[in-house]
């Protein structure tokens, strides 16, 4: 039988794709070079470090040269390039390791270092906090759309009152309720990161194909089944998403709550300190910003790395 | 080849199904459909787009529900048929979801009606090896081709092992050579398993030479235009589709649906 012996020739020789157009041949390995990848973000950081400094520097000595003039003209440079201004980066730098001040040894950085984890572990509570009440809300609205309806324009308008205006207040209840202040500015910091998290949560949960839904319904999957095995890791690339952004929110709230709190241990209280005696030292604000900064890029750093660590296959698609 | 007259397996009865509500304009997809399908049966529901093939397929895997009639499966309504989990599905899009390797997407099923880890593997070691995908198990979806992230989905169809396997267009987004390649793989496999099949196309060769019968539609409203059955022997592969006979039933198929175009739209013949 010509028909069978053909048959089984095509089954024998079928082990794979032959026949596949464009298909693979082997299984594809992982791709290489994740180590690679990391030393080439990290030299690009520090490419962009290095033309942040010489554009500084730069615009300093061309200030300097100039008056602060377009030369020719009676046009000023829109910043003054003096010393009080800007100060050198060697001077900020310098500044960090020098005491803070007089009669105290205190480095600058040890007293900066420690103001930024106490600011840092009020931001991560308000960020842990403010994720939850987040991913709550987003997958509420996601199985209500009438929830949705009724209290999204809420969630919206609270973000649009200005932070300064809400900080007083949940320090005055906080206050009434004998919470330790680091608590208010907790609440505060959590109050930046729902948004975020509760708008990419609901996006998330309902990113499933039509089809994708109706597979786990032909297995008569419940409820929860679904939640869990689809919408949920269906949603995480958006959740990391929001979480990102909701890290240096979270820290911005968290400087902010300090400074109408009284807390002065966190980095809000020295940041206003060295914005007062701004022209005693004017290097030091500039440390002190930087380290501020350092904080939010650490943090995001952080949550990067936990969402390698949750979505390895979405993340190597994505990149 | 033919199959036994024994009880059906899947019995649709008088069924109808209208879209729309409100004011709006009623769509009749389908209208007074009668047809059973027994054990081990290939059949094929063939017409063309609008004549309401897929939505009689929801109808049968419950992912919608009747106007009027009923369905039963195994001799139960259709609902109670999902919930004892009588039905894998295949649908034109793989639906393999990106974030589980080819092997864990096969094991989802599984997952869901609680099988214990080893059973699960086990069962999924076996499924890749029936669809040939051993070597890809620890892959993810993205990294397949089009052909290869159906045949996953085939497997995973069939990993607890259903009564049914409903199939819609699951071979339309292919090219022709990987599609007719499904198709040899489909019947090794259903000669493998003996699984129930009812598989939607537009494709009248494909029906041809995949089914035991054939159950041609025709549109606005749905129904069955006719039913004609497929004896062409088993097992089928590169010779059928030389076989005259093959040329003959394609033939035919196109005849009826030609007639249903143009003749008078008159009643459907059911089974």
């Amino acid at each position: 039988m010509r028909a069978r012996e053909r048959l089984a020739r095509l089954m024998a020789h079928a082990p794979a794709v032959e026949l596949e157009a464009g298909g693979l041949t082997t299984p594809p390995t992982r791709r290489p070079g994740a180590a690679a990848q990391t030393v080439r973000k990290v030299f690009a950081f520090l490419l962009v470090l290095v033309v942040f400094a010489a554009a500084w520097e730069g615009y300093k000595l061309l200030g300097a040269a100039l008056h602060d003039r377009l030369p020719g003209t009676d046009f000023k440079l829109p910043i003054r390039s003096d010393d009080k201004s800007m100060p050198h980066l060697w001077n900020m730098v310098a500044a960090l390791f020098r005491p803070a001040q007089r009669g105290n040894p205190d480095l600058l950085v040890s007293l900066l270092l420690r103001a930024a984890w106490f600011t840092w572990q009020e931001a991560a509570a308000g960020f842990l906090f403010g994720s939850l009440v987040g991913f709550g809300l987003g997958a509420l609205f996601s199985r209500s759309a009438l929830l949705e309806r009724g209290l999204m324009p809420y969630v919206v308008a609270s973000q649009t009152v200005p932070l300064l205006a809400i900080a007083p207040m949940i320090i005055i209840w906080g206050g009434r309720l004998n919470w330790p202040a680091a608590w208010a500015v907790t609440i505060i910091s959590a109050y930046l990161t729902f948004f975020p998290v509760t708008i990419n949560t609901l996006r998330g949960l309902r990113s499933p194909a039509p089809s994708a839904v109706e597979l786990m319904r032909s297995y008569a999957a419940s409820d929860g089944q679904i939640l869990w095995k689809l919408r949920v890791p269906a949603a995480l690339p958006y959740i990391f998403t929001a979480l990102r952004v909701s890290a240096t929110a979270s820290v911005i709230g968290a400087i902010v709550g300090e400074l109408p709190s009284g807390i002065g241990d966190g980095l809000g209280r020295a940041l206003l300190t060295y914005s007062y005696f701004y022209t005693n030292g004017p290097e030091k604000l500039f440390a002190a910003i930087i380290v501020a900064a350092l904080v939010g890029l650490v943090f995001v750093a952080l949550v990067s790395g936990v969402e390698r660590l949750v979505v390895p296959a979405e993340r190597r698609r994505n990149e | 080849m033919s199959v036994s007259a024994s009880a059906p397996v899947i019995a649709i009865q008088g069924v109808s199904k209208a879209f729309g509500h409100g004011s709006g304009p009623r769509v009749v997809a389908l209208e007074n459909i009668n047809l059973d399908i027994v054990a081990g049966e290939f059949v094929a529901l063939l017409g063309p787009s609008g004549c309401g093939k897929s939505t009689l397929l929801r109808l049968i895997g419950d992912l919608t529900t009747p106007t009027s009639g009923q369905v039963l499966v195994n001799g139960k309504p259709a609902p109670q048929a999902r919930r004892d989990r009588d039905y894998g599905m295949v649908f034109q899009q793989a639906t393999l979801y990106d974030w589980r390797s080819v092997s864990q997407n096969v094991q989802l099923p599984l997952e869901i009606m609680r099988y214990p880890r080893a059973q699960r593997e086990a069962r999924a070691r076996e499924m890749l090896q029936l669809v040939k995908l051993t070597d890809f198990a620890n892959t993810y979806p993205w990294q397949l081709s089009g052909g290869m992230q159906q045949r996953v989905a085939i497997a995973r169809a069939l990993s607890f092992a259903p009564s049914l396997l409903l199939m819609d267009e699951p071979f339309g987004a292919l090219d022709e050579m990987t599609r007719e390649h499904m198709q040899l793989e489909l019947l090794n496999i259903w000669g493998q398993t003996r699984t129930t099949v009812v598989f939607v196309t537009h494709s009248i060769p494909e029906a041809v030479f995949l089914a035991s019968r054939v159950v041609v539609m025709s549109a606005r409203p749905g129904r069955v235009a006719g039913i004609i059955d497929v004896d062409l022997p088993r097992p089928r592969g590169f010779d059928t589709r030389e076989d005259p006979r093959f040329f003959q039933k394609i033939t035919e198929v196109r005849e009826l649906l030609r007639h249903e175009e143009t003749g008078p739209a008159g009643a459907g013949a059911t089974a």
